[in-house]
């Protein structure tokens, strides 16, 4: 029986090969790896359904509703609520972020295609910290670079709470500044423990229906209390796929919510809101 | 005891930390049904302001995650 491997749904290996090059004295691999086609799948997908929808019908078909209704959960209850008539500028990046990693969270429960041919074909680009780090520090790298240039130097006003005694302010600065710079830690850390930890949770009950099946079917009397656990373990598998199903969508949600409270707070600096 | 095994213990205890942040989560969806169930008219509106204490709440346990992946796979 082969040994229980949790984690080896969550390896990288090549899917197109090509020769790493020489680029200014670092070695560049452009290989396509299962994560990177993963990927670019998901934004085929996120390209497809928000193009296809976009078609302005007056009468919206069963897409263009789909398309609307993504569109309404980030203009309506994010960005204007949030940020105001001023976020009406960034709903676009906030829909992209929002879009790509909900088709790539789901794409990971959905697509589950298992060990065939020698290969594992179950990904899930979101349960790699690259790719979150990558997306979180985009979040934030973005939050600054508008924040400069809508506050110019006032940027630095985010770190000091209005009306704030001058005591407290050599107290609490240090603190604040802190907390924004860990932001970026937080958004990659909680989008990758979520995706990994329901995996994983996942296969381990999906390799206990095997392991007390085999058991199980083994001989007659105790032996056989081994298929009320897989069909138990079955159950929580189901059940647990439905979770996985929900979390995929509330943890894009979230992520685009605090990429939108963050960018409020630089937006509406000052004056608030 | 050597390093390594002090660490894993260290990794396995640092899941402790899931403690508060289930408590935490608890709390937080518990008050909300509570004010929800008083005044459904106006769940809807705050329920960004839910996933968001969510959001900062699990931030807290992913804290320990971090914690936990430091020890079982940065070396010393």
């Amino acid at each position: 029986m082969a040994a229980i491997e949790p984690m080896r749904q969550f390896l990288i290996h090549k899917v197109v090969d090509i020769a790493p090059f020489n680029l200014g004295g670092m070695t560049v691999d452009l290989s396509i790896t299962n994560s990177i086609a993963m990927m670019i799948l998901a934004a085929a997908v996120v390209c497809l359904i928000l193009g296809l929808s976009a078609r302005g019908a007056v009468v919206p078909g069963r897409l263009q509703t789909v398309g609307e209704s993504l569109f309404d959960l980030v203009d309506g209850t994010l960005v204007t609520p949030i940020i105001g008539p001023a976020g009406r500028p960034y709903i676009p990046f906030i829909l992209t972020i929002f879009m790509l990693i909900l088709v790539m969270n789901l794409m990971g429960v959905v697509l589950a295609f298992g060990h065939l041919g020698g290969q594992d074909w179950t990904f899930t680009p979101t349960a790699q910290l690259a790719v979150t780090a990558a997306l979180a520090v985009l979040t934030f790298v973005s939050v600054l670079v508008i924040g400069f240039i809508k506050n110019g130097l006032g940027f630095f006003k985010l770190f000091v709470p209005s009306g704030m005694p001058l005591a407290m302010v050599i107290f609490v600065v240090p603190f604040e500044v802190i907390s924004f710079l860990v932001r970026p830690l937080t958004l990659a850390m909680r989008l990758f423990g979520n995706m990994l930890g329901g995996h994983v949770v996942i296969n381990i009950f999906a390799s206990f229906v095997v392991a007390l099946g085999v058991v199980g079917l083994a001989g007659f009397g105790l032996n056989n209390l081994g298929l009320l656990g897989s069909l138990g373990s079955l159950a929580m598998v189901v059940a647990l796929t439905g979770l996985e199903l929900v979390v995929a969508g509330l943890q894009a949600f979230v992520f685009a919510a605090l990429a939108t409270v963050y960018l409020s707070e630089v937006v509406n600096l000052g004056h608030g809101h | 005891m050597d390093h390594t095994s002090a660490a894993l213990i260290g990794a396995g205890l640092a899941t402790m930390g899931m403690i508060g942040a289930g408590a935490g989560l608890g709390i937080l969806f518990g008050n909300y049904l509570q004010a929800a169930i008083r005044n459904p008219s106006a769940a809807g509106q705050e329920r960004v302001w839910l996933f968001l204490g969510m959001a900062l709440t699990e931030s807290m346990g992913i804290f320990a995650l971090v914690v936990a992946l430091l020890l079982r796979f940065v070396p010393a």
